[in-house]
């Protein structure tokens, strides 16, 4: 057993994990406040990579006027879904919304498709290469990077949600909407703003996905394999999402390293299917009562 | 006005087709359906192949995620298995009219395989097993090679009835068609009997399902397996008409198109399934002769976006449906016959 190798796949999978647990706060955001899992996640990723690319590549612009726009451009897109697409279906049943986001991916996915082209695109660099060298261990720069920024955003995050009163606003909103409207929480404004902020951190998660490999239209599907990271820290749990990211990222990368670049597109599903018989609700998800 | 429509016994009222009008048209409607290939262009033979094949898969479905409320993304997934299944049969040797239920079989197998676990919890872990399964699927279409062939795909040898060949689109139609119509026939025979009303109960109010006595678990994993089955038929169909069984084709965005079939159709309803699904065939071909209008007038290089046009046009589909008619064109149709059945009243 070769221990130093096992070492550096387990420590580049948990460094890669932190850019799932980004990616999964968006989720999770989403659930925590409306209780629907949002498929579109992937396409805001995609399209915060591409305008993203707009801006610095075509543009020429600095990466930080690049960044704010992407940002800005993004978080009104995401409001606007939450104002015309999830708005009129409010009392529906989860059925309808589900597939309201099902068709809002497809409409984001073909026009990006159709405003961009199929073929790949490489971002500016972003993140520095430079290797971290651990005594045998060899940790790629792009990655420790990525882990950094993750850990600051997610960081970011769970401090607004406990410490400020928009965040405890927030939280409030989405556990009993009805109680919080009664307090005087303007529930509509609480439910766009979690939206903004999922849209916003799947743009800037799509942006470091696409500055580490390339950009196209089907950099969505990343937000797919995420479903699995959900799944096992459970669906409204954020310190799931920290803690499934890690260990999908972990998995993942053990088993790409020892069985091949191919097996990347399944594990994730995989841990969904086994997750699902063994522990459905998750590391850390609430436990419903109706189980059958 | 409907006048005079009285039923005198529990068989009457049952009845799937109860007035003689209604009768005088199904079978005005069967005598075309057997004069078509003879007068309509191969195209449109072809069509109504494709048509067929969509019929039977977007039924399966709406059983799933019409009648029992369960949300189904790996339609297209399960397709494919039933696809696969035939190929491998038929090159096996085994005659067509035993491979398709074969096929039906075996995907109804894999939908048992994926339900057990995920139909024990209630809420989107379902939809997100389907979703997980149609990827994992597709991993085992293109990584299998022994069976699959891999990403070439493998050939499926032509249906044959003893020594007539079953190839082309002009013969394959009268096979496709009337298992079409049985599947039909037989889910909307499904919701008259104890089985299909339980379906709905789960689908509208589960607890009193569950309080009546109905078995929430083993009834949703009939549900899917049956859906599963009919999906393999579909599969196997696809594979005698297309001849080919490819991985690119049962992807997810074929799993979003049925779904997109039966929210524009109707989720629940027979006649919603056979308008979503004639609807959905025909809207790639008026965008391809669109495409093809904007070329003429001058626009070259317009069929570039025919896909992302394509994807974007289901999408909004999907949305509008959702936000404006969310019961789908059977109920258009239903609103139109309620205004002349009642006419001179309103509705």
């Amino acid at each position: 057993m070769d221990w130093p190798l096992f070492l550096e796949f387990s420590l580049v999978g948990l460094l890669s994990g932190g850019l799932l647990a980004l990616i999964a706060l968006g989720f999770v955001l989403v659930y925590k406040g409306t209780r629907v899992i949002n498929f579109a996640m992937g396409e805001f990723m995609m399209l915060g990579a591409y305008v993203y690319w707009t801006c610095a590549v075509p543009l020429e612009l600095p990466w930080w006027a690049a960044l704010a726009i992407t940002l800005a451009a993004i978080g009104l897109l995401a409001a606007a879904v939450e104002r015309f697409v999830l708005r009129p279906l409010a009392g529906q049943p989860v059925i309808s919304i589900v597939m309201a986001t099902i068709g809002l991916a497809a409409v984001l996915h073909g026009a990006a498709e159709g405003i961009w082209g199929g073929q790949n695109l490489a971002l500016p660099e972003l993140l520095p290469r430079k290797p971290l060298i651990l005594g045998e261990l060899l940790l790629p720069g792009q990655v420790l990077w990525s882990f950094a920024l993750a850990v600051a955003l997610i960081a970011a995050f769970t401090a607004y949600f406990r410490l400020s009163k928009g965040g405890v606003a927030m939280r409030a909103a989405a556990s009993d909407p009805v109680t919080a409207y009664a307090m005087g929480i303007d529930v509509r404004r609480t439910q766009r703003l979690t939206w903004v902020f999922a849209g916003v951190t799947g743009a800037v998660a799509g942006i470091i996905v696409a500055s580490m490999t390339s950009l196209s239209p089907s950099l969505g599907a990343v937000a797919l394999g995420v479903l699995a990271v959900i799944i096992l820290g459970g669906l409204d749990s954020v310190a799931g999402a920290i803690v499934g990211g890690l260990a999908v990222g972990w998995l993942e990368a053990v088993t790409v390293g020892y069985f091949g670049g191919q097996a990347r597109d399944v594990v994730p599903y995989l841990v969904v299917l086994a997750i699902l018989m063994v522990r459905p609700y998750g590391v850390f998800g609430t436990r419903d009562i109706e189980r059958l | 006005m409907r006048i005079g429509d009285f039923k005198a016994t529990y068989r009457h009222d049952e009845a799937l087709f109860d007035t003689p009008v209604q009768r005088a048209w199904l079978a005005a409607l069967a005598l075309a359906l057997v004069a078509f290939p003879f007068v309509a262009g191969s195209y449109y033979v072809y069509l109504a192949c494709l048509l067929g094949i969509h019929l039977v898969s977007a039924t399966g479905l709406n059983i799933v995620t019409g009648y029992t409320g369960l949300i189904s993304l790996g339609q297209a997934a399960f397709m494919g298995v039933g696809c696969y299944t035939v190929a491998v049969a038929a090159k096996a040797g085994v005659p067509f009219w035993l491979a398709l239920p074969l096929a039906g079989a075996v995907s109804a197998a894999v939908g048992l395989v994926v339900g057990i676990p995920s139909l024990r919890i209630k809420g989107l872990y379902f939809a997100v097993a389907t979703l997980a399964a149609q990827f994992v699927l597709g991993f085992v279409f293109r990584e299998w090679e022994s069976v699959t062939g891999g990403v070439r795909g493998a050939n499926v040898p032509a249906a044959a009835l003893g020594g007539f060949e079953l190839s082309g689109e002009q013969r394959l139609y009268f096979v496709i068609v009337p298992i079409a119509a049985v599947g039909l026939l037989a889910a909307r025979n499904l919701f008259r009997t104890r089985v299909g009303r339980a379906f709905i109960a789960i689908r509208d109010r589960d607890i009193s399902a569950e309080v009546l006595g109905i078995s929430l678990f083993r009834y949703k994993l009939a549900a899917f397996a049956i859906g599963s089955f009919y999906a393999g038929v579909a599969g196997g169909l696809w594979g005698y008409f297309l001849r080919v069984a490819t991985p690119e084709v049962f992807g997810f965005g074929q799993s979003i198109f049925y779904l997109a079939a039966i929210i524009v159709g109707g989720l629940g309803s027979i006649l919603g399934t056979i308008l979503g699904a004639t609807f959905m065939t025909l809207v790639p071909e008026v965008l391809r002769a669109a495409v093809g209008w904007i070329e003429a007038a001058g626009v070259a290089d317009a069929g570039v976006y025919l896909a992302a046009v394509r994807e974007v046009v289901f999408g909004l589909l999907i949305l509008g449906f959702l936000v404006f008619e969310p019961h789908g064109l059977a109920e258009v149709w239903r609103r139109t016959r309620r205004f002349f059945h009642l006419w001179p009243f309103r509705t």
